[in-house]
C-alpha cells in the first residue's frame, strides 16, 4: 500500500465521518462546521486526483463563500432544534432501507465494472512535459474557447441568483421616511402650485365692536 | 495496491447514500436538508473528477465547475427563501413551507 492509498483512506474516513455528523448533529452550527470539514476532505481527495484548480476553488469559493453564508443564516435564525428533530427516529427505518438500496444499486453497477483503463492517463506524461503540465491552464484553455457560451450562461445564472436572493430578503422598514425619486421626477408644475382666481381688490371687512375697541386703545 | 477508479466511485456512492439517509431523517429541518443536498452534489462532483482523471479527459472537470456554479446559486436562493420563511412563520418546518404565498 503506497502513500497515496493511505492518504485516500484517511481522507475518505474523515469525509464519511463528517458527512455522518452533518446529518445527525443536534445543533445546526455543528452541522455546518462538519460540512466545512467534509468539503476540506473532498478538496484533499481532488488533489490526489490531480484536479488542483477545482480543489482550490472548492476551498476558496465553496467553503469561503457558500458555507459562510450557511453559517450566517444559521446564526441569524433562532431555530428550535428540538422541534426540528421531532420524528427523527421515526423515519429511520425508511431511511435505512433507502440507503441500503442505493448502496446495493451502486455496488451492482460497480461490480459490473467500467471498461476503463485502470491506469490513469494523466501519468502518461513524463519528464519535462509532466513538469510543465498545468491543470489550471488546460482548464482555462477549454473554458474560454470551447465552453465560452456555457460560461456566459453560468455568469447570468449567478447574476439572477444574486438579484433573486436580494429581492426575496429585502424588506422595507415601515417607520422610516424616505424620498421617492420616481415620484419627484414625474411631478408636474400644476401639482405643485395651484393658481386660484380671486378679485384684485377686496372689500374691507366690517369692523366688529371688539376690533374698534382695540383700535381706540392703540390711539 | 494502488488507487483505482473503483475506490473513488465507492466513496462517492457511500457519500451519496449517507446524504439521502440524511434527507429522510431530517424531514422537518430545512437547513439540514439544504446541507444534505450540498453533500450529494459533492459526491457527484467527486465521481466526475475521478472519471476525468482515470479517462484522461478534462471535460469532466469543466462539468464540475458548472455544477459548483449552479449549486452556489441554488443554495443562495434556498437560504433566501429559508430566511423569508423564518421571518413569516418563526420556524423552518418544511410542513409549513406551502404557506409562503405571494
Amino acid at each position: 500500500m503506497d502513500v497515496k492509498t493511505g492518504l485516500f483512506y484517511f481522507f475518505s474516513i474523515v469525509l464519511l465521518f463528517a458527512a455522518f455528523r452533518v446529518i445527525t448533529a443536534r445543533n445546526p452550527v455543528y452541522a455546518v462546521l462538519y460540512l466545512v470539514l467534509a468539503f476540506f476532505q473532498a478538496s484533499a481527495l481532488w488533489l490526489l486526483l490531480k484536479a488542483e484548480f477545482l480543489a482550490i476553488a472548492l476551498v476558496l469559493v465553496y467553503v469561503g463563500a457558500v458555507m459562510v453564508l450557511f453559517l450566517f443564516v444559521v446564526m441569524m435564525l433562532d431555530i428550535d432544534t428540538e422541534g426540528a428533530r421531532q420524528g427523527f427516529w421515526k423515519h429511520f427505518p425508511l431511511a435505512a432501507i433507502v440507503g441500503v438500496l442505493i448502496v446495493l444499486e451502486m455496488a451492482a453497477v460497480l461490480m459490473g465494472g467500467f471498461r476503463v483503463n485502470e491506469e490513469p492517463h494523466a501519468t502518461a506524461l513524463v519528464g519535462q512535459a509532466a513538469r510543465d503540465f498545468s491543470n489550471t491552464r488546460e482548464l482555462g484553455k477549454l473554458l474560454y474557447t470551447q465552453y465560452l457560451y456555457p460560461l456566459e450562461v453560468a455568469a447570468a445564472i449567478l447574476l439572477v441568483a444574486m438579484i433573486a436572493a436580494i429581492a426575496l430578503t429585502l424588506r422595507q422598514r415601515k417607520d422610516s421616511k424616505q424620498m421617492n425619486a420616481a415620484d419627484q421626477i414625474a411631478v408636474k408644475a400644476k401639482d405643485r402650485m395651484a393658481v386660484i382666481k380671486m378679485a384684485s381688490t377686496q372689500v374691507r371687512p366690517i369692523d366688529t365692536p371688539a376690533a374698534a375697541q382695540t383700535a381706540e386703545n392703540k390711539a | 495496491m494502488s488507487l483505482t477508479l473503483g475506490h473513488f466511485l465507492a466513496l462517492g456512492a457511500m457519500l451519496f447514500a449517507l446524504s439521502v439517509i440524511g434527507i429522510f431523517l431530517n424531514r422537518k429541518n430545512l437547513i439540514v436538508l439544504l446541507m444534505a443536498i450540498e453533500l450529494m452534489l459533492l459526491a457527484v462532483n467527486t465521481n466526475f473528477v475521478a472519471f476525468s482523471y482515470y479517462l484522461g479527459d478534462l471535460h469532466g472537470q469543466i462539468f464540475v465547475f458548472f455544477i459548483l456554479t449552479v449549486a452556489a446559486a441554488e443554495s443562495a436562493i434556498g437560504l433566501a427563501i429559508l430566511v423569508l420563511l423564518f421571518r413569516n412563520r418563526s420556524s423552518i418546518n418544511v410542513d409549513e413551507l406551502n404557506t409562503l404565498k405571494g
